[in-house]
């Protein structure tokens, strides 16, 4: 086994957590992307001290890709418990690759009202985007190549790792 | 063939390609569309109720047979998935000019339908336009003669797993006619497969199929025993044509033995649910105080009616061709 290449997530969290926090108050309407991103935001919405209660979303129904593989499996609820209308949102994933996926969820945030803003943090951004979409705060900058996906692990001792495998 | 020759409804990796029947479907595949509908709930919820899965497809709803409440549903499930829906009840249309249903489909099919939902009063009518249409169509059963209404035992599984979980600790009755109804054979294949340990069938011997213990049931003509310490109670649609054959007396004596009443539901389990798949005949099979009381979950059904069928349309035309 070789060692693993990238850097810890709990660090890229602080990191990410220390650049948030001026641009984040009581009132942000926090959104975690199944499932990474919603480990994330749980972590982010308790450190940034956000009154708001937190927000997932699962953009299975938004994919731009469902006429080629379908809905997978154990699609999960979305769930905003708080009015979008006029709410300055920041939407939390783990990996920002394509774009697609917050393309989607932009899209889904939409059905719910009009957000006075959408702001988008991730703990990685690993370049190759397809979409016009960049992220406003980020853990670190990865490069990965196209045969390569970085995945966000979370243990049993609520310990998120970052993991690289070849497809 | 591309398609499970045993099994017509999955293609080769076991997926599901037509909703044809709840027999022979895989618990895996079961829950499957549970689950997804649990998510679509909450979709169903929202300000803007609508999913933009299915734009751009178009769903046939072809109905052999009159239904406004079944096929509004769909109709429904298919518009908040965004696809276009287009409507034709065929009694009326082509098919008392003589045109035969397979022409009937063949020339929607050419008219680029991806989807047909389809109900008739033969049994095994949409297996035989599975079997006819291109690969790339769907065809969902909703209500064949008296086999299976897939969707409907689907929903009461839905509404059972909501208020009661575990499948594998309940006692279900299924009370009334049971011989003609594509409901209950539906409910007792979904039951079964997902692991239910007893299940009651209730109604007078002229309504019970001859070999209704063949499928693993246990058959009583006696109401209030079989209601006895049940979790949950499915009560069926009496339809009115069987009073005029010699299957019945009467509309009362019916209710006197076989309506579902506050003292005989007392017998059940305190917290017994009710279900009932509509449209109800008050004071035949039910009666009014029980259909409206605390334990029916009658109209939740009907709302998880909206997110199953959702999510059978969504498993179904999703993936590649």
């Amino acid at each position: 086994m070789p060692a693993n290449p990238l850097p810890d997530a709990e660090q890229l969290l602080a990191s990410l957590t220390d650049r948030m926090r001026p641009a984040v108050g009581p009132d942000t309407g926090l959104v975690g992307i199944h499932t990474g991103g919603v480990w994330l935001a749980q972590r982010l919405h308790k450190a940034l001290g956000i009154r708001l209660p937190l927000g997932t979303l699962d953009v299975s129904f938004y994919r731009d890709d469902f006429s080629r593989k379908g809905l997978r499996r154990n699609v999960k609820s979305s769930d905003i418990p708080f009015d979008v209308d006029g709410c300055h949102v920041v939407i939390v994933d783990d990996v920002l690759y394509t774009g697609r996926t917050i393309r989607a969820a932009m899209n889904e945030l939409f059905d719910y009202g009009r957000p006075a803003s959408i702001r988008l943090a991730t703990l990685v951004d690993r370049g190759g985007r397809e979409l016009p979409i960049s992220a406003d705060f980020t853990g670190a900058d990865i490069s990965a190549g196209a045969d390569e996906s970085i995945e966000l692990a979370r243990d049993a001792q609520d310990r998120l790792s970052l993991q690289l495998t070849r497809n | 063939m591309w398609l499970d020759p045993a099994n017509p409804q999955l293609n080769k990796n076991g997926e599901l390609h037509h909703l044809l029947s709840l027999e022979g479907l895989p618990a895996g595949v079961l829950r499957q569309i549970l689950d997804t509908a649990e998510s679509f709930v909450g979709v169903t919820q929202r300000e803007v109720k609508k999913v933009p899965l299915l734009r751009g497809k178009a769903v046939f709803n072809l109905f052999f047979e009159p239904s406004t409440r079944t096929r509004t549903t769909f109709e429904i499930a298919a518009k908040r998935l965004s696809a276009d829906v287009i409507n034709l009840a065929i009694n009326v249309s082509s098919q008392s000019k003589g045109e035969s249903v397979l022409d009937t489909v063949a020339n929607l099919a050419a008219m680029q339908a991806d989807m047909f939902i389809v109900r008739h009063s033969a049994s095994g009518a949409p297996y035989m336009i599975a079997k006819h249409v291109a690969p790339e169509i769907h065809v969902v059963n909703a209500g064949d003669g008296r086999h299976a209404h897939p969707t409907q035992g689907l929903l009461d599984m839905y509404t059972i797993r909501h208020y009661k979980g575990d499948f594998t600790k309940l006692r279900v009755a299924i009370v009334g006619d049971i011989l003609h109804s594509r409901v209950a054979r539906s409910q007792i294949h979904a039951l079964t497969t997902l692991g239910c340990p007893e299940i009651r069938v209730i109604g007078p011997k002229t309504l019970l199929p001859s070999h209704v213990d063949r499928l693993g049931v246990q058959v009583c003509a006696d109401m209030r025993q079989g209601l006895k310490d049940v979790d949950v109670v499915m009560m069926l649609r009496l339809q009115n044509e069987r009073m005029k054959g010699a299957l019945l007396p009467s509309a009362q004596e019916f209710y006197k033995y076989y309506g579902l009443t506050e003292d005989k539901l007392a017998l059940a389990k305190p917290d017994a649910i009710v279900l009932h798949p509509g449209p109800m005949n008050r004071g035949v099979e039910i009666d009014s105080s029980v259909a409206d009381g605390r334990q029916s979950v009658i109209l939740p059904q009907v709302t998880f009616g909206i997110a199953i069928r959702m999510a059978v349309m969504s498993l179904l035309a999703g993936g590649p061709r």
